[in-house]
């Protein structure tokens, strides 16, 4: 099948490791993947800060650079949400390419059915499920059905795992000690839950998660779910 | 309505920085939530109650016009006193003038944040009328001088030994125990005087039912069936959208707003009165219908889902930003999630336009929303009117910036290339640990992977094009 992948603007900026995995994983996978190289970002930065005008020129510019793709695949469910929940309230109306996106995990497991995608990560890993992944694109446990296929993985639990990690675009700066004291507490989880390594589906909760690890030393690392399932 | 004194991020800073009452927070909403989890679970037709309120509550935002006056008429009916309050000031002056008519210089009240919005305490006392809180926590919060953090359970950030200390220095002199049992005790000795020698008794409304003129409290502990009973002449301050079309739509809230805010699958006590009937309960009944800025926020057609709120708090206690900061970081009577949508509506976007922005917009708060407001939606669209109202010229211009180079594939390319040189005297060991401000809010906590020094669409560029 032809993929066209929407690498984000930080998923193409600062975790191109994720989308190369991506790419990796689909092509193993027999799938010919393609890159509109004039797509840059969906604009939730700009919906989310307020600056609706903006947004809905970069919304518009998305369904344009989009509009000839039949299949469209992310690894990001928060841009991935925006583009399919929210755009129709941006622009006014629906916007056709809305339907064809899909994010990394919804298109293993529910478009393409498969759960084994032959990988192999002899690791301790726990999953935090991001916001939007959850309440916005609605993944449900695709991402768990696929690390739970990956030889040598072994999946831990983590508490709470539901409750944000403080990131929320903007937010981690303007209100900085709240999205601190969010992150506290995620990496506290994850630390107790005995993991080397913390995975989800999101680049920017990993930004703020591996972010807090790191600077509290806890030697948990932080990787893409792409990026484990490209691992052999 | 008073409008935050300060924006979120400089008052949530402070709260932040108090130890107990995060330990309070913390404990007191995780409770809460695992509590309400496992009722709403019981229930296989929640999502279809959740609809049907939303609906309800949609088609009175609708017909208000019609509702309100066919409410009025069941009241007059029943032999009950219709007011129409434009604001704070017309409703407050109301309740003086019955509570001066009758000569009262004390009222006892049921807990109502409607009258904590119109701070009806503080009319009443400047006319020299004492207003008596009688719900425990609404009464441990006057007897200190403090205000309420949360919309259902008031003192949510006070423990019970905070509780015993101040009793001790108040009502109940030479207290030791800080047992729940005694604490309760020596409130209910203290305020049976009170519930006995009123004259009269304040209230708000959970719910106003047009068709019959019926006022419905639902209350946990019973202080509040005492003072619409006991008291000869009873005053309901209730807002203009508590209505509900039929008696029979009661059903779906009486189910829903249990299960959501206190966990019980069915409230302790729910009082319903209409009209006022001879010898039995009060003889004189006034009911203050309030707008206040309601009005206002039926006029926005994305905003007005906020005034479907029926003030049950799940979205408080699921919130991670509320359950770290507590509720006096929202500035205002109405705090957590429903806060941030519906202050910055009642008092203008202009006074309380930090409020939308104080979420990480996880979306926790629409999923237990029992009357399903959408509310992360609702943020984005206040979001919007408070940067065209508010915005900072500083963010504006990164913003237009931003923009302008995300409308050119090139131009974006050429952006993380500058990026990558750019960042380079700040990468130590692989990470930024210290940025200049504004992004040094980011770094004082949290490393920051730096920009990919080759880009994925340069990789792209290199390996496949």
């Amino acid at each position: 099948m032809r993929i066209a992948l929407f690498v984000t603007c930080v998923g193409d900026t600062l975790f191109p490791e994720a989308a190369r995995a991506c790419v990796e994983v689909l092509e193993r996978l027999g799938h010919e993947v393609t890159f509109p190289a004039e797509q840059t970002c969906c604009g939730q930065m700009h919906l989310n800060s307020g600056y609706r005008d903006e947004a809905a020129r970069l919304a518009r510019r998305f369904a344009r650079v989009f509009a000839d793709e039949e299949l469209i695949v992310a690894p990001s469910s928060s841009c991935v949400g925006t583009v399919r929940e929210l755009y129709a309230d941006l622009l006014g109306a629906p916007a056709p390419v809305a339907e064809r996106v899909v994010e990394l995990s919804e298109l293993l497991v529910d478009r393409l059915d498969i759960e084994d995608v032959g990988a192999t990560f002899p690791h301790r890993v726990a999953y935090h499920p991001t916001c939007h992944s959850l309440r916005v694109t609605h993944v449900g446990d695709a991402p768990l059905r696929l690390l739970r296929r990956v030889r040598g993985l072994e999946l831990l639990e983590l508490q709470d795992s539901t409750e944000c990690c403080g990131f929320g675009g903007t937010f981690a700066v303007k209100n900085a000690d709240t999205s601190t004291a969010m992150l506290a507490d995620k990496c506290t989880r994850i630390e107790q839950s005995g993991a080397e390594f913390c995975t989800a589906v999101d680049g920017s909760c990993l930004l703020q998660i591996g972010g807090g690890l790191s600077r509290r030393r806890s030697g948990v690392r932080t990787a893409h779910l792409a990026e484990i399932l490209a691992a052999t | 309505m008073k409008a935050p004194s300060e924006p979120f991020p400089v008052a949530a800073r402070r709260e932040l920085a108090n130890a107990q009452l995060r330990a309070n927070m913390r404990n007191a909403t995780e409770t809460i939530r695992t509590k309400r989890n496992r009722v709403v679970a019981e229930l296989d037709d929640w999502e279809e109650l959740r609809e049907a309120g939303r609906a309800i509550k949609a088609d009175v935002l609708a017909r208000l016009d019609h509702y309100l006056v066919q409410f009025e008429a069941a009241v007059q009916a029943g032999g009950g006193q219709v007011h129409w309050a434009r604001d704070a000031a017309e409703a407050n002056a109301v309740v003086v003038e019955v509570a001066r008519a009758h000569g009262a210089t004390e009222v006892v009240k049921v807990k109502s944040i409607t009258t904590d919005e119109i701070e009806l305490n503080g009319a009443l006392a400047g006319a020299g009328i004492h207003a008596i809180e009688t719900d425990f926590a609404e009464l441990i919060l006057q007897l200190d001088g403090d205000w309420s953090s949360h919309i259902l359970v008031p003192a949510i950030h006070r423990n019970r030994t905070e509780i015993r200390d101040l009793f001790a220095r108040t009502i109940a002199p030479g207290i030791v125990s800080d047992d729940p049992r005694d604490l309760a005790e020596a409130a209910r000795v203290y305020l049976r005087e009170k519930f006995l020698g009123a004259r009269v008794g304040v209230s708000g409304a959970n719910f106003g039912v047009a068709e019959t003129g019926t006022i419905c409290v639902v209350e946990s502990e019973g202080n509040g069936r005492m003072c619409t009973t006991l008291p000869p002449v009873l005053v309901t301050v209730m807002g203009i959208e508590k209505l509900v079309p039929t008696f029979g739509d009661l059903e779906v809230f009486l189910q829903l707003l249990p299960r959501s805010s206190t966990a019980e699958r069915m409230n302790p006590y729910t009082s319903l009165w209409t009209g006022v009937a001879d010898g039995d309960g009060p003889q004189e009944l006034h009911v203050v219908l309030l707008d206040n800025g309601r009005t206002r926020v039926l006029r926005d057609d994305v905003g007005r889902q906020a005034l479907h709120c029926i003030r049950c708090s799940a979205c408080l206690n699921v919130c991670p930003v509320y359950s770290r900061t507590g509720g006096h970081a929202y500035g205002s009577v109405y705090p957590g999630p429903i806060g941030a949508i519906l202050t910055p509506q009642l008092v203008g976007i202009e006074r309380a336009a930090s409020l939308p922005f104080a979420s990480s917009l996880c979306g926790a708060c629409y999923e237990v929303c029992p009357v399903k407001i959408d509310i992360p939606r609702v943020l984005l669209h206040l979001r919007g009117q408070a940067v065209s109202k508010r915005g900072s010229r500083w963010e504006g211009a990164a913003m237009r910036l931003t923009s302008w180079m995300f409308a050119s594939g090139r131009r974006f390319a050429l952006a993380q290339r500058i990026a990558a040189r750019a960042q380079r005297p700040l990468v130590r060991g692989g990470l930024i640990r210290r940025l200049p401000p504004p992004l040094a809010a980011w770094t004082r906590t949290r490393d920051l992977k730096p920009v990919a020094t080759e880009s994925f669409r340069r990789w792209w560029e290199r390996e496949r094009s």
